[in-house]
């Protein structure tokens, strides 16, 4: 392991391991959210409170914190470092009609989603941790528990522009996701001639999934409540 | 054909360099780029103006010296060419053709068109090869190669080192040059005795020399004459994560 994470690969590699656990979380994150768009809020408030009190989680929620940290850091080291090498640049430039725009703006692409991230923290993750959110009870008063399903359809049925936020983090998301999910499988090694198909298959599939789940949650509170 | 030609003259390494334009008349579409490159060069001679430098050597596709980039592309707009296999039957008569040269810190310009590509040499010193005890030639059938590892080691081994790879890089990576070397030599059981510390001190003179790293756009690949794929890189990055491992 000596001097691994100091060459140009073992900086990739620290971005393609990140990389990989935040989307794991990101499917994670979706699907209790998705629960936001049946019934009343018992099945999401139940969701999301299982999420907040549960051990694991607690366990989970510093790592995933370590994980954007060091994702970000090692990006801006990466793209810093990258940009030294080339002092002088082209004055006419044609597409090859292959790299996609996404893998070359993954760095763009990456801080319009951090400035979307810390919104989104202020808006619901800052409120429930730290904030006071109303309380309500199921069961007969033999459960109680943060009224999150308010919080979050609150925000999103009272200002319109939260939507249009969400919905643009959503798909600035998915075109990331779209290059990172099998440029990360690519650095990790875990490709080959045949691979290369099914994992850009795979990544475009996975981030439409991102894309539109997280877009629809948004788009049903504006359009139908 | 008539076209017009924007061309970067820098007299020398140290000097500024700048675009001049040059019309040429009375092109051939059947002439090669290179051809071409001559035939300007011929009436810029007879102008008793400097002629336009450029590398060039077999003019067949194989020595990977004429690379230069062409109306924003690395070898010029056709497929899997090197420009010397370019015809200028590809571009259009009235059309301004923009010649620059190979642009990356680690490929300084020499002379107007012509780049400093011994960064890729000194890769190859740091590991490129294979350490034999020379002596009688063995019998041909005395270490066996599967098909499949001759065949990969072939693509790979078709690399002819132009730097079109680093020139389209966003990044300027010489990622995909050193994976073709790296897996062509890591396929035959002669290549594997080394094949840990060849990755280790390849990509070490990467870094060190100033190329950038891959973030995969695959602007090498397309733009690769030779048609080197990525999966080499990917197969760079096995190598070189499991014998670092091992440190």
């Amino acid at each position: 392991m000596n001097g691994i994470f100091s060459s140009s690969l073992g900086k990739k590699l620290i971005m393609s391991i990140t990389g990989l656990f935040l989307m794991i979380f990101l499917l994670v994150h979706l699907t209790v959210n998705l629960m936001l768009l049946f019934g009343d809020g018992k099945l999401f408030n139940f969701a999301a409170n299982f999420m907040a009190t549960n051990q694991l989680i607690e366990v989970v929620e510093p790592v995933l914190a370590i994980g954007f940290i060091v994702h970000i850091i090692y990006a801006s080291i990466i793209t810093l470092l990258n940009q030294r090498t080339r002092p002088m640049g082209y004055i006419q430039t044609s597409s090859n009609g292959v790299t996609s725009w996404a893998s070359k703006n993954m760095y763009i692409l990456g801080g319009a989603i951090f400035i979307f991230l810390v919104i989104h923290l202020i808006n619901f993750f800052w409120k429930i941790k730290f904030g006071e959110v109303a309380t309500l009870s199921y069961d007969n008063g033999l459960t109680q528990m943060a009224d999150t399903y308010s919080l979050v359809s609150g925000l999103f049925i009272t200002y319109w522009w939260y939507d249009l936020i969400y919905i643009a983090g959503a798909l600035l998301l998915g075109f990331h996701l779209s290059h990172g999910f099998w440029s990360a499988f690519q650095t990790l090694g875990w490709n080959n001639k045949i691979w290369i198909k099914r994992l850009e298959i795979i990544a475009y599939i996975y981030a439409i999934i991102i894309a539109i789940g997280f877009t629809i949650i948004p788009l049903y509170f504006l359009i139908l409540k | 054909m008539n076209i017009k030609l924007k061309i970067w003259r820098q007299p020398n390494a140290k000097s500024k360099g700048r675009f001049e334009t040059y019309p040429l008349n009375d092109v051939s579409s059947e002439m090669s780029f290179l051809e071409m490159l001559d035939y300007l060069n011929n009436s810029l001679i007879k102008d008793g103006k400097e002629p336009v430098a450029f590398e060039h050597d077999c003019r067949e596709g194989i020595c990977g010296s004429c690379g230069m980039y062409i109306s924003g592309r690395p070898h010029g707009p056709q497929h899997r060419t090197t420009t010397c296999e370019l015809r200028m039957r590809e571009f259009k008569d009235g059309q301004t053709i923009t010649i620059e040269p190979w642009r990356a810190a680690a490929f300084p310009v020499i002379k107007d068109l012509i780049v400093d590509r011994n960064a890729f040499d000194k890769i190859m010193q740091s590991g490129g090869f294979i350490s034999i005890n020379a002596g009688a030639a063995q019998d041909a059938n005395s270490i066996l190669v599967p098909k499949k590892n001759a065949d990969e080691a072939f693509d790979s081994a078709s690399c002819v080192g132009c730097g079109a790879c680093v020139a389209a890089c966003k990044n300027s990576s010489a990622m995909l040059f050193i994976s073709a070397k790296v897996t062509h030599l890591a396929q035959f059981p002669q290549g594997r005795i080394e094949a840990e510390i060849r990755v280790k001190n390849m990509v070490a003179k990467m870094d060190e020399l100033g190329f950038g790293g891959c973030t995969n756009t695959r602007a090498c690949e397309a733009e690769c004459p030779k048609g080197i794929s990525i999966s080499n890189i990917a197969k760079l990055n096995r190598e070189f994560f499991v014998a670092k491992l091992k440190d």
